[in-house]
């Protein structure tokens, strides 16, 4: 009988903490009214829930107003607000070669409509290393500009120097996006004290809230245009879209019953500490790369140290195909991972590893030793049989 | 007290109940403001305590209103900031 390793948190992650069940079932028996719409006590019970996580999220992410920080339904749709209201008027736009398709595809679109110019600064695939001379020097030539940077990479986990990529970005002037899908949850931050011009997150990743939520933070004096506009519960007089924070950018329903689970996963969060996580996740890497060490016929991509990554680690099977790779571990060994490109083709070119793509092992909090022994042993007996030349797919 | 979003009037009831003050969520009357659904009623005699509380915490509010409460039938408010 397979067995239920999940191994897919970059995904989305799983198990959620219990508080998180609990708080959406409070929500819909005691909660249940639209969030800021009216004076009823369902309605003020369901403006409560959100407020409170918006208080506890900041407090979590080193937000100095709940009101920098805007809920979104995922950490693109946060990107996309982030990114088509900020390139307005600028002429060429910064990246790296580690982003993902929440923000190649904005800036893609861009560039095809001829609004700007990208410039894509190529990280070290492996390691994740940036040049930040490089990235400096491409920032001070730009002009207008805007950068956008991942904080990690969704392929090999590597973390970007991300205060160093920030502090010269400030010094260049040069409004600068951060990508916190992968670190957020994982390793501390501290947004207000980061600089950047705008950060976007996912609920549902290391941030353990239930899909369908977001996070998105403006920095004090930077209020682009919204992307949408409509119905926020203020102002309801006037035809025009509110000014202030956060009503500006939160037209429409808020995801209140997620939002309330998102709350309790960052009171668990904060219980449990960012420091005590990114150490867990850490020595899980380090077992997985242990484990791994000297098999034959496999690659394993990113950092060397797990210190330097975040819980994520992308490999290949020699002669292997990766779906078929991760077809088996799920099959035989119930082992959950993610084959492919992971929506990122430039970080996979970057690798030397498109089109194909790799198999990715993303680990939590909640993962358990026994977990990555169990993943170990299957890619360990994957990679000998393929060697051994038996037929794929044979039971072990 | 009015406000312009709902959020600031959640966030300033947490606030003034943890500095130990009176207030409660009061759907807003039409005349003192039409901006969200809720207000937040306070004591008068605490309202340099209120303000100082909200302004420390850096909780926008829209303005402060104050009725005269006569035999439980309020007056019009009278918009005091």
């Amino acid at each position: 009988m397979p067995g239920d390793v999940y191994l897919d948190n970059a995904a989305t992650s799983w198990p959620k903490p219990p508080g998180v069940l609990e708080a959406i079932k409070d929500f819909l028996a005691q909660a249940g009214g639209n969030t800021g719409r009216s004076g009823h006590h369902r309605s003020i019970a369901s403006s409560r829930a959100v407020s409170l996580a918006r208080e506890r999220l900041a407090d979590l992410l080193g937000v100095e107003s709940p009101d920098e920080l805007i809920f979104t339904k995922n950490a693109t749709e946060g990107l996309n607000v982030a990114i088509y209201g900020l390139a307005d008027g600028v002429a060429q736009i910064v990246t790296t070669s580690l982003e993902h398709n929440s923000v190649m595809r904005p800036l893609r679109d861009l560039e095809q409509r001829g609004r700007c110019a990208i410039e894509i600064v190529h990280a070290d695939g492996n390691t994740g290393e940036i040049d930040v001379e490089e990235w400096t020097a491409r920032l001070r030539a730009a002009s207008p500009a805007l950068a956008v940077a991942t904080h990690a990479s969704n392929v090999t986990g590597a973390l970007l120097p991300i205060e160093a990529l920030a502090a010269a970005a400030r010094e260049a002037g040069v409004p600068l996006v951060v990508d916190a899908s992968q670190s957020a949850g994982h390793v501390p931050l501290s947004l207000s004290a980061l600089g950047a011009a705008a950060v976007a997150m996912p609920g549902h990743k290391g941030l353990l809230g239930p899909s369908g939520t977001g996070l998105l933070y403006f920095a004090p004096g930077v209020e682009p245009e919204p992307l949408m506009r409509g119905g926020t519960g203020s102002q309801s007089e006037l035809e025009y879209q509110p000014g202030f924070l956060p009503d500006r950018y939160e037209s429409g329903t808020l995801n209140a019953i997620g939002i309330a689970g998102l709350g309790a996963a960052a009171e668990y969060l904060a219980d449990v500490g960012i420091d005590s996580v990114q150490e867990r996740l850490t020595d899980l890497g380090r077992r997985f790369r242990d484990g791994l060490a000297g098999v034959d016929g496999l690659t394993v991509l990113g950092p060397a140290d797990p210190a330097d990554s975040v819980g994520i680690a992308s490999l290949n099977v020699e002669g292997v195909p990766c779906a078929t790779t991760a077809r088996l571990l799920d099959d035989e060994w119930g082992v959950m991972t993610r084959a492919g490109l992971h929506c990122s083709p430039a970080a996979h070119r970057s690798l030397g590893t498109a089109p194909e793509g790799t198999v990715r092992f993303s680990w939590g909090n909640d993962t358990s030793d026994a977990d990555i022994d169990v993943a170990i042993e299957a890619v360990r007996t994957i990679a000998a049989r393929e060697r051994s030349a038996e037929p794929l797919g044979t039971v072990a | 007290m009015s406000f312009y979003a709902s959020e600031h009037a959640m966030r300033a009831e947490r606030v003034l109940e943890r500095a130990d003050l009176q207030a409660r969520l009061v759907p807003g009357p039409r005349e003192v403001s039409p901006n969200c659904g809720v207000a937040v009623a306070f004591l008068w005699e605490q309202e340099p305590d209120v303000e100082r509380a909200l302004t420390e915490s850096k909780v926008r509010f829209e303005a402060i209103h104050r009725y005269e409460l006569d035999d439980s039938v309020s007056t019009a408010g009278t918009v005091v900031r």
